[in-house]
């Protein structure tokens, strides 16, 4: 059996107070493997987001519990949080928030340089992982002057760069026709995933869900059903 | 962190657009506020620049004299008996007026006039040319070598000219610190050859030059001196009295005050309003490093070192812009009152850390408010 990389357990979000009050997430329990790529999907407005905020330590939950590689992560302060996401996790943001005045190489290079890594180190290792998202020859121009593809894999490299184990993937081929958002998942499934890495990917795109070994379905903040997908199973095969 | 502020250094300056507008913003208002402040410090400095050039420890003044120009003459006995005052080394007298000297061409050209201690000369300019015993040969006046000089038609050593109808006689050129604020040539002679070439009421004596025999001694001379109805302050305290008048009894310091304030507001607005638009433009990016795994600490110091970076640019260059316009000015206007002290370096420093740390605040506010969270939901 696969080593859990996370364990959510009951956790419940709710925004406002009174009459106002909106419960976006109501006591989801998950758990997701290492070796998998676990997609969350769901209507918009279902708490997939805030869900993976939660999880990510990005959002502290009301209720419930977060465990990665067994530790209780909103048990941490603030600060030993940001370390924690910095160490262990890696985002691929739906807008990529690349910086448009830094350089490609620069902008992967971002979390190593965060970690406090000698800048010209941090440099040659984002060069590489330039290398293994195929953008090579495009380190020194700025993100703006790529494609959208192209922004996707450098989003992607900085997300790995620091080699997390935990990869998050917010609607990665939402702006990307299908052949681009396709070639993408090829990439992710193939290259990035291992059996000491799991991937989550929040997504509305059908299109993708061949790639999925589990898809887990939200709505109205409640998990619905986890389903196991044909995909290319690299460590598990959990029944829902 | 040299890496952090290094992502920080770099996404100030590739925003040029930006960059160059926040750099105009507070260079210009630093310009403006050493500008303004070295006008006025050069035109205090001139105000004094009898007792700056003079440069005796103690001035006995009466107590009216508002400005070293401003004479109200005391009668001989008071050198008398300032000279009997314990702690007093040595007393001497100085003549400080003006006269009209008729040039060459028949045009007249004020002057102004020092008569200097006949027995002493305490207080001689540094000559240029000539020798200072010359001064007591007949007629005999040394000018000084400074901006107002070619108003005297450029004399050399031996030039002759009438001075209030007397025959004058040029027996030296000199160089002082300081030029005078009112744009007249400077003369020297002995104080009994000034008395005898200017009009003058029954008493003669513009101010008594103290060297006190310590510096203990000074306290005492003072108040003694003011028992007798006279006032004695030190040269620091003369230039300050009359820095004094001119800031606060003839406007010039308010108008200058104004200018600095505005000039300061200038740089403030562009500054900031141009900082606050760079750090909306980039809060999303700020967010998506906190989601990275950024501290808000790190965030911040970006921040800091972005505005620090773009202040004290902006001042080193306000501060050489300033510069570069006073040598201009002083190729076109030798007399040209402005000079940069450390006095204006340090106000303008000041204020543009206040425009750096306001310009940041702002900005700081907003990182640290701006939640991972949004940046994740879209």
């Amino acid at each position: 059996m696969a080593e859990v990389a996370i364990r959510a357990t009951g956790l419940t979000k709710w925004f406002g107070e009174g009459e106002t009050r909106t419960v976006a997430v109501n006591d989801v329990s998950f758990e997701a493997y290492f070796g998998e790529m676990l997609f969350v999907v769901g209507p918009s407005g279902s708490g997939k987001t805030t869900m993976l905020s939660m999880v990510s330590g990005i959002l502290r939950p009301n209720a419930g519990k977060v465990e990665i590689e067994g530790k209780d992560i909103w048990s941490l302060s603030t600060n030993q949080i940001a370390e924690f996401r910095l160490a262990k996790l890696g985002f691929v943001f739906q807008d990529y928030h690349l910086f448009p005045r830094l350089t490609t190489v620069e902008n992967v290079a971002i979390p190593l340089i965060l970690q406090r890594r000698n800048w010209n180190e941090a440099l040659a290792e984002a060069r590489r992982d330039l290398k293994i998202v195929g953008l090579e020859n495009r380190a020194e121009l700025p993100p703006v002057k790529l494609s959208g593809g192209e922004q996707q894999r450098v989003a992607i490299a900085r997300a790995l760069v620091s080699r997390p184990d935990i990869l998050i993937l917010d609607e990665p081929t939402a702006s990307l026709d299908g052949d681009t958002g396709r070639s993408i998942l090829h990439f992710v499934r193939d290259e990035v995933l291992t059996d000491k890495r799991c991937i989550i990917i929040i997504t509305h795109d059908p299109r993708i869900f061949e790639f999925a070994n589990r898809i887990m379905n939200m709505e109205d903040g409640k998990l619905t059903n986890i389903e196991m997908v044909g995909g290319k199973a690299q460590g598990v095969a959990h029944e829902t | 962190m040299f890496g952090i502020l290094r992502i920080a250094y770099k996404l100030l300056v590739n925003d040029r657009a930006k960059f160059a507008a926040l750099l105009v913003g507070i260079t210009f208002a630093v310009f403006l506020m050493i500008q303004m402040t070295s006008l006025f410090a050069g035109v205090l400095n001139r105000a004094s620049a009898t007792v700056i050039n003079i440069g005796a420890p103690i001035w006995v003044m009466d107590p009216a004299v508002q400005t070293v120009a401003n004479t109200i003459p005391m009668p001989d006995f008071v050198l008398d008996e300032v000279r009997s005052i314990p702690g007093v080394n040595y007393a001497v007298p100085l003549f400080s007026g003006s006269g009209l000297a008729k040039l060459h061409d028949g045009t007249y050209q004020a002057v102004s006039i020092l008569g200097l201690d006949d027995s002493s000369l305490f207080g001689r300019p540094h000559l240029l040319n000539g020798n200072i015993e010359d001064i007591f040969a007949e007629n005999g006046f040394i000018v000084v070598k400074d901006s107002e000089f070619p108003k005297l038609e450029n004399p050399k050593m031996g030039t002759e000219f009438e001075l209030n109808d007397h025959r004058s006689k040029i027996v030296g050129i000199a160089e002082v610190a300081t030029s005078g604020l009112f744009g007249i040539p400077t003369l020297y002679t002995t104080y009994n050859r000034a008395r005898q070439y200017l009009p003058n009421p029954r008493f003669t004596i513009s101010y008594i030059l103290v060297e006190p025999k310590t510096a203990t001694d000074v306290a005492p001379i003072a108040k003694k001196i003011q028992s007798m109805g006279y006032l004695a302050l030190t040269k620091d305290q003369f230039m300050d009295k009359i820095s004094n008048f001119y800031m606060y009894q003839t406007g010039l310091g308010v108008n200058l005050f104004l200018m600095t304030i505005i000039s300061f507001i200038v740089g403030l607005s562009i500054s900031g309003q141009t900082f606050y638009t760079f750090i909306i433009e980039n809060l999303e990016k700020f967010g998506a490093l906190k989601a990275i795994g950024a501290k808000s600490s790190e965030l911040v110091s970006m921040i800091l070192f972005q505005a620090t970076f773009t202040a004290m640019t902006g001042f080193g260059l306000g501060i050489g812009l300033c510069a570069a316009l006073i040598w201009l000015a002083r190729l076109r206007l030798p007399d040209y009152a402005a000079i940069i002290t450390y006095w204006n370096i340090g106000l303008a420093f000041i204020m543009v850390v206040v425009i750096a740390a306001v310009s940041s605040y702002v900005g700081v506010r907003k990182v640290l408010r701006i939640e991972p969270f949004d940046i994740f939901r879209g």
